[in-house]
């Protein structure tokens, strides 16, 4: 039985900060199987998680001198959360890890403490048909397990409510900007080359930094001030901001003889490119449904591609007027 | 999450009543706490702070709740309609997908 250390090292947060920035993400894993932490006994609970190096990290980290069975199943690198959503954290894993290290054996009593959010991924009464585990839902936070054991293993209503603040969100942007960087720089490409040809190299690079704002408002400003934007679709923050960003843009280069088609594309086109990424900011929330970003897309995703079309048009055509 | 809400009237998580046996899991799973248990039986308080994860359908023992639970980014949903019309998929996708 491995028996690991529950104090993280340079390693262990080196690896969780290049994991932010999405460096060798999808390989920082640790085995799944049955690990033991302080001491634990046969009357120990038995904790489930993940094997995302970072969750069980975080799990290691948080409980600190204390006896219990870590249960890692595997999930293939994926969280808690994202896992249960594709099923990999599931009934099935569940079950065939309890039997796979014998865990009836090592411990006396048939309980199972779960993540909260691996709730979507398992079904309790299934898990309890199949193996004989009861499994409790215990918090969503690791942070909140030191509480939940020393409160004899009660859910207090602030476990299990999600918050969504301003750390919580800035932590998700690398990883963002990481995904998105390849397909910015073949659109940025593609910006500079066609306004650098209709309109020489100072438009071209002009148009290239009014692109990359854009996309970066989308991308970290439109999450970070989340909840100061107005309204409730994601579109609509991500336009606001990105209006907020061509209004800056313009103003900031109004020596650069700026035309009324060349403003009106700006305005057009630069929100709908933000709008854009903002909503695809709705897969990291822990709030927004499916059914809502299928709304917000089937209404949006048109406007977007008009606004955008619209304002290539009044970009070209103003050349010639 | 009071400070956070999306939109109304989009969710199809539903509710069937009359087969709940008041047992409580689903408030014990939702993260949004939509549910609470009333005269022995299931409510949705809340409806609209639902986010689609399907953690209460999958653990409703009596199947009463039902829900179109999946991937809800942007990115994750244009590659699903890719992938139903065999378009491939879009490259530098993310999250869950």
């Amino acid at each position: 039985m491995p028996r690991i250390s529950s104090g993280l090292g340079f390693n262990d947060h080196l690896g969780g900060c290049k994991a932010r920035w999405g460096l060798g993400r999808m390989d920082y894993i640790v085995p799944p199987g049955l690990y033991a932490i302080g001491h634990p006994t046969a009357h120990d609970p038995v904790l489930v998680t993940a094997n995302y190096k970072m969750s069980y990290d975080i799990i290691r980290r948080t409980l600190t001198e204390r006896n219990i069975w870590l249960l890692v199943l595997e999930t293939y690198g994926i969280n808690v959360w994202c896992a249960a959503g594709k099923g990999t954290f599931g009934t099935g894993e569940v079950v065939r890890r309890v039997t796979s290290t014998g865990l009836a054996q090592v411990v006396s009593h048939r309980c199972l403490m779960l993540p909260i959010l691996g709730a979507p991924g398992v079904a309790a009464h299934q898990v309890a048909q199949r193996c004989g585990f009861k499994v409790s839902y215990a918090t969503i936070r690791a942070a909140d397990l030191p509480e939940y054991l020393d409160n004899g293993l009660v859910t207090t209503p602030g476990m299990q409510k999600l918050t969504f603040d301003l750390y919580e969100r800035l932590v998700l942007i690398p990883v963002e900007v990481v995904l998105a960087s390849k397909s910015l720089l073949i659109a940025a490409a593609v910006v500079m080359l066609v306004c650098g040809l209709s309109g020489g190299v100072s438009t071209g690079i002009m148009a290239l930094f009014a692109y990359i704002g854009a996309v970066l408002t989308g991308i970290v400003i439109g999450p970070l001030l989340l909840p100061w934007l107005p309204g409730r679709s994601f579109a609509v923050k991500g336009a606001v901001a990105g209006l907020a960003w061509t209004t800056c843009f313009r103003m900031l280069t109004a020596g650069a003889g700026w035309s009324w088609a060349a403003t009106v594309a700006a305005l057009l086109a630069l929100p709908a490119v933000s709008a854009f990424y903002t909503l695809n900011f709705t897969g990291c929330t822990t709030y927004t449904s499916r059914s809502g970003v299928r709304k917000e897309m089937r209404l949006g995703l048109p406007l977007m591609g008009g606004a955008l079309a619209l304002g290539v048009v009044l970009l070209v055509l103003g050349r010639y007027i | 999450m009071k400070d956070f809400r999306y939109l109304k009237d989009v969710v199809t998580l539903e509710l069937d009543r009359a087969g709940c046996i008041g047992c409580g899991r689903c408030v014990e799973v939702c993260p949004h706490q939509v549910f609470v248990v009333s005269e022995k039986k299931a409510v949705m308080q809340d409806r609209d702070a639902c986010m689609e994860c399907g953690a209460c359908a999958l653990n409703c023992p009596v199947k009463a709740i039902t829900v179109d639970a999946g991937v809800g980014c942007a990115s994750g949903l244009i590659n699903e309609w890719l992938q139903e019309r065999k378009l491939g998929k879009l490259s530098g996708g993310s999250c869950c997908s």
